[in-house]
């Protein structure tokens, strides 16, 4: 279905005078997934979603949500009304720190941060999650090394994750990661545990009990 | 002469009363109620069959008056003596069928009743099995009712005299209706002054009436009525007895002034040797300052001052100059006063206590007691009040006149952390709040709601007048309130951090003020104050009504009546008119003169009581007495509520409980446990006659 | 008593100052511990993004590696000094009680890699340790060099103790400034204490995470702080490393030690400021040494 209308239509340059794109607003009942409040209430463990009353605390005490293209509050009423495509492909889910200060705050109980990690699994799953955009990189560098070496080391993680999103910023942050090396906090030395054979038995018994093998291909 | 066998022949019973039994079985449909999950017409199939049953039928609603009729005509026409209706609750028709029982010549305490909703279609989901236990529940009672007995209903008088417990708006209005009628009523009060909550209010919504205005001529009118007795700075002690005769004791705390004699002229208070009033004003809510001896506001009723023995200083020192007492010309000043106690027989009371106010030190967030400037909302009511600490102008505790005010809804209430529950009132004294203060300081004013809740009359109109007046309305819970400025506006200030879930952005708002609505819980002693009147709480703390809908005022111990805001979170206009409801269920029982008395209560074989005594000690009701002269336990069956705790602890069986003796018990486990092999032998003289309407 | 030391990967790298402050300081004042064998990394946040039950599962490794190293004991305090380590662990205790089959699915992989889990751990994080355990009396009376005249701002962060400890309230935590109050030194009133720095966002999406570090800073250094103490290595690091890059940014010239309140308090016991690590400071306290005066006044 047709999402947008060009702006140009109405004759004006939107660069230049500063226009957004229109944006059709209209939700039908059809491309809604019914399904999916069930879904993340699922994977969030029971989380009482279904109790929100959008009073909207989670946003004003989220440090970042000034940053986030749709407030947390937003979100459990997207996810309760089945905005599938729009929860999972959004920033914001990308943008919470994991500050759990909303989990804190809510007057209903519901942990928040816990219903953001379910829609960050749920987004990297389904491969909606935005694939430049740091944070998800990241995460999975971060998951992938762990699963590999049984800890992380910062030095190369951040390396891999600024060549993968940004190298432009592997640049300017080149003189502080020289100090910091200089100080002896940084280095790039992968560390890794002793019996490394220990804990590929622990992840292999999660498979085997959970009955799924991670798809490693989703994961950038 | 009836008798019958038990299969296993290890019991033999006779039965004395009526030569033959006869059994009218009648399962309900209760609409679809039960009848979508128990098949009823098997259920009074199987029951025809069973031993002493002449007549069996199913009927679309027993409790209806033809279902009624059904059981009286049945009585007449197949000379029943004994009825058991399968259907709801004993709690809602119990009565409907021993009544209809009655009108046809039978004892009512020959009728049984079985419940099949609450305890079968209401909580299962298997249909042969609800059905199956079902018939398993009928059996047992039509076992059961093979020895019921008959029993007489005793009365006794009621006492019309009234006790009301708190003297706010409820207590008052409901103590006026009943000594209107001519009834006496003894207003007892905790605090020095009647008046309660809306005697601090500046005004009323949704008119804008003062609240002194309206309610000032109530208090005084309390005061001069002949058929009240106004106990004030006293509280219940002890509550003995039962409806319509209670005895009641009351402590009266020493005011260290002489009631009578005082007339309020305040000269004493003037003549203190704190020329200064330095100790917080309890009425003011600490915004002003008192002296060790005071009276509560202006129009405080009983017109009478009083000391706190806390701060005065001949109570800590006795080195006073004591130039109270030399400016008292009525020598009422007595500072040997001790309590008293006061014992009274009512015969039925009224709780009216009321609630408090949430303390907002329990929700950080806010920085209540952190903060000087965040009031509560009944600080602002004493703030606006031309009466109050600063004869209504609004201004702040570092002495300004705020230029932007922030109203947070929803403190404390609707919340997991706190109060689950929404409080009723707040949105409505919010928007009051918002136009006085408006009205006071022409400041911006900022409401915080999460939902506006303005169902009642004339309430939607008065949000939208608010809406008129360029009050702001911000959907949104307060995040928090901080002191941390990022702009140069917020400096000095109070910041709010809200989202703005209409338009979907968090927004910061520098206020000079910040009112917290805080939300109405029960008062901290509401379960002592429910153990003394043995009545019941809801799980939130708040006194429980015998039934949401049909008996809101009343309790589940017969007498005691309940109005106002104790009951749950409520306007002065629903405080009122439950007030009125009480006062009408205590004066129809006053009417009525007598009551009836339910026969199930315990009594002692004495012949067979030992005088251990045992069984005094344990009854909650205080109804077992002991005889000296014959060493034998005796019980007031007037007291009695049949509980069943004596009989089942009495070490020699000797007490036994209408409708609760072992053999009606025995006979109907017997009947539960047929599936287990033991059953009745068929009896010869019963005549069958199963019909199916 | 005898503590396990779960030190994270962390205060292996950029924040070694914390551990090297925090052992420091559990020598001077006698606590007894022993580094857990082969911990491997909690799992952080990051983890639990991508695979829930394998984040569970590898931070349960670690509960599993302690009650082995501590067989004999019925209850084994786990010292864990990184705020995202201590929430995990905590977050995966919890989670582990109160959901059977998740529990079950990681007994059976625990047990493939020959471990168990019985929940005899108890977390604690260092403040709780020091303030609760050892004493503030304690402490007090180990001070050699009180800190007169110097403001202290806790800054706690997010995780310390939110959302799962039980040693300090959630919003407004009081635990650090004890200590603050028992060395000498002057606790700040402020209201950033638990406000997020940003975590990971400082390094990754610059534009989110600098605003919320310089806010922390700037309100510090207006409520006239002279130090702010941490007890998280990755707010430590956002606030003290990317201070020329906020300065920049804003236009600005802040500058304020922020160190581990290991540091701080090592200091005042005495400790010299290259054996807590505070060699490796960009921003050097000098406040603090000049208060400390005698051999710390060298490092001004």
């Amino acid at each position: 279905m047709d999402k947008s209308v060009d702006v140009t239509t109405f004759a004006l340059d939107n660069a230049e005078n500063g226009y957004k794109d229109i944006e059709r607003r209209l939700k039908y009942e059809t491309e809604l997934d019914k399904d999916f409040k069930e879904k993340i209430a699922e994977i969030a463990h029971g989380e009482k979603l279904y109790s929100c009353i959008q009073c909207g605390t989670c946003s004003a005490t989220c440090p970042v949500s000034h940053y986030m293209d749709y407030t947390p509050r937003k979100i459990i009423q997207m996810v309760r009304e089945g905005f599938k495509e729009d929860v999972l492909k959004s920033a914001t889910v990308w943008l919470c720190a994991s500050c759990y200060s909303c989990s804190v705050e809510c007057p209903k109980g519901i942990k928040i941060t816990d219903v953001m990690y379910a829609l960050k699994r749920e987004a990297i799953i389904t491969g909606h999650y935005p694939k430049h955009f740091p944070t998800p990189v990241l995460a999975n560098n971060f998951f992938k090394q762990v699963l590999k070496h049984g800890r992380s080391s910062e030095g190369p993680l951040l390396l891999k994750m600024y060549l993968k999103t940004n190298p432009l910023m592997l640049f300017k942050n080149m003189k502080l990661g020289f100090n910091l090396w200089k100080m002896g906090r940084l280095s790039l030395k992968t560390e890794k545990i002793k019996n490394k054979g220990n804990l590929n038995k622990l992840l292999g018994g999660i498979e085997k009990a959970t009955g799924t093998v991670r798809k490693e291909a989703a994961v950038n | 002469m009836f008798t019958n066998l038990w299969e296993e022949g290890q019991l033999f019973m006779s039965n004395t009363y009526g030569s033959t039994l006869r059994i009218g079985f009648y399962v309900c449909h209760c609409g679809h109620n039960i009848a979508s999950l128990v098949d009823v017409v098997d259920v009074q199939k199987y029951v025809a069959a069973l031993p002493g049953v002449v007549v069996s039928r199913d009927y679309k609603y027993m409790c209806s008056d033809p279902g009624q009729e059904l059981i009286q005509t049945d009585i007449k026409e197949y000379k029943l003596n004994r009825i058991v209706v399968a259907s709801c609750s004993p709690l809602l028709h119990e009565h409907t069928f021993r009544v209809a029982a009655e009108k046809a010549g039978l004892n009512p305490y020959f009728f049984h009743m079985v419940n099949i909703r609450e305890n079968v279609s209401w909580v299962h989901d298997d249909r042969a099995a609800a059905t199956e236990k079902a018939k398993d529940l009928a059996r047992a009672a039509i076992q059961r009712v093979f020895f019921h007995k008959p029993l007489e209903t005793k009365t006794v008088p009621v006492n019309p005299a009234v006790l009301i417990v708190g003297g706010g708006i409820s207590g008052i209005h409901a103590a006026l209706t009943i000594a209107n009628a001519g009834k006496h009523v003894y207003l007892v009060e905790r605090e020095p002054t009647i008046g309660g909550h809306m005697a601090m209010f500046d005004k009323t919504f949704p008119t804008l009436d003062c609240a002194a205005c309206i309610l000032t001529p109530k208090m005084s009118a309390i005061k001069s009525h002949p058929n009240i007795t106004l106990w004030t700075y006293s509280e219940v002690e002890k509550v003995d007895g039962f409806v319509g005769n209670y005895k009641v004791t009351v402590k009266r705390k020493p005011r260290y002034v002489i009631e009578e004699l005082c007339v309020g002229c305040m000269d004493c208070i003037e003549a203190c040797i704190y020329k200064e009033a330095k100790y917080p004003d309890e009425f003011n809510l600490g915004l002003s300052k008192r002296k060790p001896i005071y009276i509560p506001f202006p129009q405080a009723t009983p017109q009478v001052v009083l000391f706190d023995p806390e701060t005065c200083i001949d109570f800590k020192s006795h080195r006073c100059k004591k130039t109270c007492i030399e400016a008292c010309d009525r020598n009422a000043i007595d500072l040997k006063q001790t309590e008293k106690f006061e014992e009274i027989e009512v015969g039925t009371v009224i709780l009216s206590t009321g609630f408090k106010t949430f303390d907002p030190k329990l929700s950080p967030q806010y920085g209540y007691g952190k903060f000087p400037n965040v009031y509560t909302s009944l600080e602002i009511e004493r703030l606006v009040n031309a009466s109050g600490p600063t004869s209504g102008e609004v201004i702040t505790r570092d002495g300004k006149s705020p230029k932007s005010v922030g109203i947070i809804h929803c403190v404390g209430s609707r919340d997991e952390k706190t109060n689950k529950w929404c409080s009723r009132v707040c949105c409505m004294y919010s928007l009051k709040l918002a136009h006085l203060i408006k009205e006071h300081t022409d400041a911006e004013v900022y409401n915080f709601y999460i939902d506006m809740r303005t169902p009642g009359k004339g309430y939607e109109e008065f949000y939208d007048k608010l809406m008129n007046e360029g009050v702001h309305f911000i959907r949104g819970r307060v995040a928090e309130v901080t002191d941390w400025a990022i702009v140069p506006e917020e400096e000095n200030r109070l910041t709010i951090r809200v989202e703005d879930t209409l338009i979907g952005v968090v927004r910061r708002i520098p206020v000079d003020m910040i009112v917290l609505s805080v939300g109405l819980e029960p008062r901290e002693d509401a379960s002592e104050v429910r153990r003394l009147f043995n009545i019941s709480c809801s799980t939130e703390g708040f006194f429980l009504e015998r039934h949401p809908k049909l008996a809101p005022v009343s309790t589940f111990t017969d007498g005691i009546f309940i109005a106002g805001a104790c009951q749950g979170p409520k306007d002065i206009p629903d405080s009122v008119a439950q007030a009125g409801a009480a006062a009408a269920e205590a004066l129809s029982l006053i009417s009525a003169g007598n009551i009836e008395l339910e026969p199930n209560t315990a009594k002692i074989i004495e012949q067979y009581c030992s005088g251990c005594k045992s069984c005094v000690p344990l009854c909650p009701y205080s109804a077992i007495s002991f005889k000296e002269d014959v060493k034998k336990a005796f019980i007031n069956e007037a007291l009695c509520k049949g509980c069943g705790t004596c009989v089942a602890a009495c070490p020699s069986g000797s007490i036994i409980q209408n409708l609760f003796e072992d053999e009606q018990i025995f006979s109907e486990i017997d009947g539960l446990l047929k599936f287990a092999g033991i059953g009745l032998k068929e009896s010869d003289t019963a005549r069958k006659e199963v019909e199916h309407v | 008593m005898k503590y396990l030391y779960y030190p994270g990967c962390s205060l292996k790298c950029t924040g070694r100052s914390y551990e090297e402050s925090l052992l420091a300081v559990f020598k001077v004042l006698g606590i007894d511990y022993v580094e857990l064998d082969d911990w491997n990394c909690c799992g952080a946040t990051a983890y639990m993004a991508v695979d829930e039950t394998k984040a569970f599962a590898i931070a349960s490794r670690n509960l599993a590696l302690a009650e082995q190293q501590f067989k004999n004991e019925n209850e084994i305090n786990i010292i864990a000094p990184c705020s995202a380590c201590y929430m995990v662990l905590l977050k995966t205790q919890n989670f582990l009680a109160q959901n059977e089959t998740e529990l079950k699915k990681i007994k059976y992989a625990l047990k493939e890699s020959g471990l168990n889990y019985e929940g005899k751990v108890k977390i604690r994080h260092p403040l709780d340790v020091l303030v609760n355990d050892f004493g503030i009396n304690a402490i007090t009376k180990a001070v050699k060099h009180p800190l007169k005249g110097i403001r202290a701002a806790s800054y706690y962060g997010c995780q310390t103790v939110r959302p799962y400890a039980t040693f300090d309230d959630a919003r407004d935590p009081s635990t650090m400034d004890k200590i603050v109050k028992a060395i000498g030194a002057e606790p700040v009133d402020w209201p950033l204490k638990t406000r997020c720095c940003g975590a990971s966002l400082t390094g990754t999406v610059e534009q989110v995470g600098l605003p919320l570090c310089h806010s922390i800073l700037y309100e510090a250094i207006k409520k006239r702080a002279d130090v702010i103490i941490t007890s998280c290595p990755l707010c430590q690091f956002n606030l003290e490393c990317y201070q020329t890059k906020i300065n920049k940014k804003y236009n600005q010239d802040l500058h304020i030690g922020v160190i581990y309140f290991t540091q701080l308090l090592g200091l005042a016991l005495g400790i010299l400021p290259p054996e807590l690590g505070m060699n490796r400071l960009f921003v050097k306290p000098e406040s603090v040494y000049k208060s400390v005066g005698g051999g710390a006044a060298i490092y001004v």
